[in-house]
């Protein structure tokens, strides 16, 4: 128990508040009217670039000094300027990886506790409990590179927890995780809660997640200020379609599943792509899974699943010929037109027009320093005159709602802009087979409506797509067989999982 | 990948070595190199290496382990030697000369001290680092030494990154593979993938920045440490055993009369 805490929950209050960081002109939060009681609850809703991050930095006082951006009117933690508060505060970011900062999981809890110059005896005691609270039952000496996605993230709310702060801020904090992780993130703050009393604000897109834990929720209005502020079933009520078209995930409004004109045929045609026997590997020492033998027929999807580790990603990057088979084979005669059979053995370019493989990370792939080039580029490594690379580059552009940014760098884009970049960089060349890694992972409701509408034209038009996925809403609107990976065991397969 | 993720969690042991504050083992090192690097004779390194060789048995490596990891070093000095063999000054009895070559009594001789001088040098360097955890090696220079927080933590923090970017570089070859621009101009494609590692490893590390400030790094009062670090008896004993091999080494190679002091010319 965490029952010595020296304060107690805080109390947040903005007052004509604004953030505005600095090389922009535009204000990323304006106008903030707000006050939250200590112990309140709230879940923080609002299209992106409605300044949700931003105020969540603020509270955390990691907006930086004059340098970093401008501030108007007070952002206040019990009354004190958010950016002295340090300590009262503790902010959970999204990204795991990025917030994993020692490398033996006690180590990295005490780490808080250090930076307030707490006496040791004290910093031990509270990362115990801490790391108690969170349900990461690990030695202290444990390295923090073995763990999932989830535990880092639960690591990383220990090590927010062992400062005890009367204001637990969470920014997206299940956003990159699988469905597992996702459960114990929340099972752990639901838990710390009910332990601190501590106020909390919330960031997510996915409403189900947070919902019955939260009592309030507040919508920020992009123009500046609050949208929306009350119980959750009201507000939701109110602004739910409202909010579901500006990306985030309401259950009573899921966005629209897209309509599929064409099944494939099984017993038609040869499948694209088939193993026999496959065993994959990332590096030729480590076999992933063995025995692995699937088909991607035209027209239809396959989906690979599993929990994390289980390969899915390799077999991702070897169905794609970008690694090699530790054993057994993947054919590709049906694409192959006087190639070997082999995709591994392919030169890149040839790879071009029979498979096209989109990165989890769509920041892997960008090469060019503009929208219009990075299209560009498969186009002209296929040696396609100017007149025929503009062809291919413009409708793409259109139909992925790209063309406003053709001369913005991939890299300044934001996460769903660059997926639909990723996604139409694959497109441009026309690969008959498509091989997409989570192509949904951490995606608004807008761009995954949008995605799967694009899929779903794809395999009409007779491509064979394999997304590696842990979406279950991908598999149930767009797959038609679904492959499991299940930890290096045997896989197992199920036929028409479309619901 | 595995030997380089495996500079952030060394292997552990039992032996008294890995109990050696990691500051000891620095300074033990700097001592026999400053020692050994101002004079270039064969008696001097030879001396320090017969001494250093039984210490190694207590280094806490399995020999398997000590040769793997001191494998570079021990190509590296015959390396080093056989190009003085082949290129160092000319003196005394010449025995080949074909171009720049020039294979003579002086060259010979310059070649063994450089050989033994590469391996007094660097064997002990690298048993004594193999042991050393970045996190210990952290806690000691922060504490022991005084060296800023900021700066130590700050660099701890960016090493672990290390692992994720060697991941990254992988993607970003695959990557290009499946972009269709991996089969030509090896040169150009190393630049612009090292030049996308380049910009992600500035945002990894600026996250990882944030990261630190949110668990209150960087605020202003006084750290405190978690783990104490301070030099025992034991970290006296390692250093004062460097300095007598640089004092024995030294004085049997002044006394022997091959002691040339490198500053002297």
């Amino acid at each position: 128990m965490i029952a010595d805490r020296s304060v107690g929950a805080a109390s947040v209050s903005a007052e004509g508040w604004g953030w505005r960081y600095s090389g922009r002109s535009a204000w990323a939060v304006r106008g903030l009217e707000l006050r939250v009681r200590p112990g309140e609850r709230v879940l923080l809703l609002g299209s992106s670039g409605a300044g949700k991050s931003t105020l969540l930095h603020g509270l955390g006082g990691v907006l930086g000094g004059d340098d970093d951006g401008e501030q108007a009117g007070g952002l206040l933690i019990d009354g004190v300027p958010a950016a002295q508060a340090r300590g009262r505060a503790g902010l959970l970011l999204q990204d795991p990886d990025a917030q994993v900062i020692l490398a033996r999981v006690g180590d990295d809890a005490a780490f808080g506790p250090e930076n307030l110059g707490l006496p040791r005896d004290e910093i031990w005691r509270r990362v115990g409990e801490a790391l108690e609270a969170v349900g990461l039952g690990l030695p202290l000496q444990h390295p923090t590179s073995a763990l999932s996605g989830g535990q880092k993230q639960r690591l990383a709310l220990a090590g927010v927890l062992a400062m005890h702060p009367g204001l637990l801020l969470l920014d997206e904090p299940t956003a990159s995780l699988d469905p597992d992780g996702v459960a114990g993130v929340r099972a752990a703050v639901e838990r710390v809660l009910e332990r601190t009393g501590a106020t909390l604000i919330v960031v997510e897109h996915r409403v189900e997640v947070w919902r019955d834990l939260v009592e309030r929720v507040i919508v920020l209005d992009p123009g500046g200020g609050v949208l929306a502020d009350g119980p959750v079933d009201a507000v939701l009520r109110e602004q739910g379609a409202a909010l579901a078209e500006a990306g985030v995930w309401v259950p009573e409004h899921p966005p629209e599943r897209p309509v599929r004109i064409r099944r494939p045929s099984p017993t038609g045609s040869a499948p694209l792509l088939r193993t026999e026997g496959l065993a994959i590997a990332r590096t030729s020492d480590a076999v992933l899974a063995r025995d692995l033998a699937l088909a991607v027929c035209e027209g239809g999807m396959l989906a690979v699943t599993g929990p994390n580790g289980s390969g899915k990603t390799t077999l991702g990057l070897t169905l794609g010929g970008l690694l090699p088979p530790a054993s057994g084979l993947v054919d590709a005669s049906a694409l192959a037109g006087g190639l070997p059979p082999a995709p591994h053995e392919w030169r890149s370019r040839e790879l071009l027009t029979r498979i096209g493989t989109v990165f989890q990370d769509p920041e892997h792939q960008f090469i060019a320093a503009t929208v219009w080039d990075e299209l560009a580029v498969g186009a002209r490594a296929l040696g396609l005159g100017d007149g025929e690379v503009r062809q291919r580059v413009e409708p793409l552009l259109e139909r992925l709602r790209l063309a406003p940014l053709a001369k913005a760098n991939p890299f300044t884009l934001s996460g769903g802009e660059k997926r639909r970049l990723s996604v139409a960089t694959a497109l441009v060349t026309r690969p008959r087979v498509l091989v997409l890694d989570e192509p949904t992972f951490g995606q608004d409701s807008r761009t995954w409506r949008e995605l799967l509408a694009f899929l779903a034209e794809l395999l009409d038009e007779g491509s064979g797509i394999v997304a590696v996925t842990h979406d279950r809403h991908l598999v149930a609107a767009l797959a038609d067989e679904e492959f499991v990976l299940d930890g290096g065991r045997a896989a197992s397969h199920a036929s028409g999982v479309r619901g | 990948m595995s030997s380089l993720t495996g500079i952030l969690t060394p292997a552990g042991g039992t032996q008294v070595v890995y109990r050696v504050n990691p500051v000891a083992k620095l300074l033990a090192a700097m001592v026999l190199s400053v020692a050994l690097v101002l004079s270039i004779d064969w008696v001097s390194a030879g001396v320090a290496l017969l001494l250093e060789v039984p210490l190694f048995f207590f280094a806490g490596l399995a020999p398997r382990r000590f040769f793997w990891r001191t494998l570079p070093v021990l190509i590296a000095a015959p390396l080093s030697a056989i190009t003085i063999v082949l290129y160092g000054r000319p003196s005394g009895a010449s025995y080949a000369e074909f171009f720049f070559i020039h294979i003579t009594d002086g060259s010979i001789e310059l070649a063994i001290a450089t050989l033994l001088r590469v391996l007094a040098i660097g064997l002990p360097a690298v048993v004594l680092f193999v042991t050393v955890d970045p996190t210990d090696l952290a806690d000691g220079l922060a504490q022991v030494l005084r060296l800023p927080s900021r700066f130590v933590l700050g660099g701890l923090g960016g090493l672990r990154l290390v692992g994720l970017f060697l991941e990254d570089w992988r993607s970003l070859e695959l990557a290009r593979r499946a972009r269709g621009v991996a089969d030509r101009g090896r040169l150009r494609r190393f630049m612009g993938q090292a030049f996308a590692l380049l910009v992600l490893s500035i945002r990894r590390g600026s996250k990882l920045a944030t990261a630190m400030e949110a668990r209150g790094f960087g605020a202003p009062v006084r750290r405190s440490w978690a783990r104490p670090s301070r030099l025992a008896a034991r970290d006296a004993v390692l250093i004062l055993i460097a300095v007598l091999i640089s004092a024995v080494a030294v004085a049997a190679s002044v006394l022997s009369g091959y002691w040339n002091f490198i500053f002297s010319g």
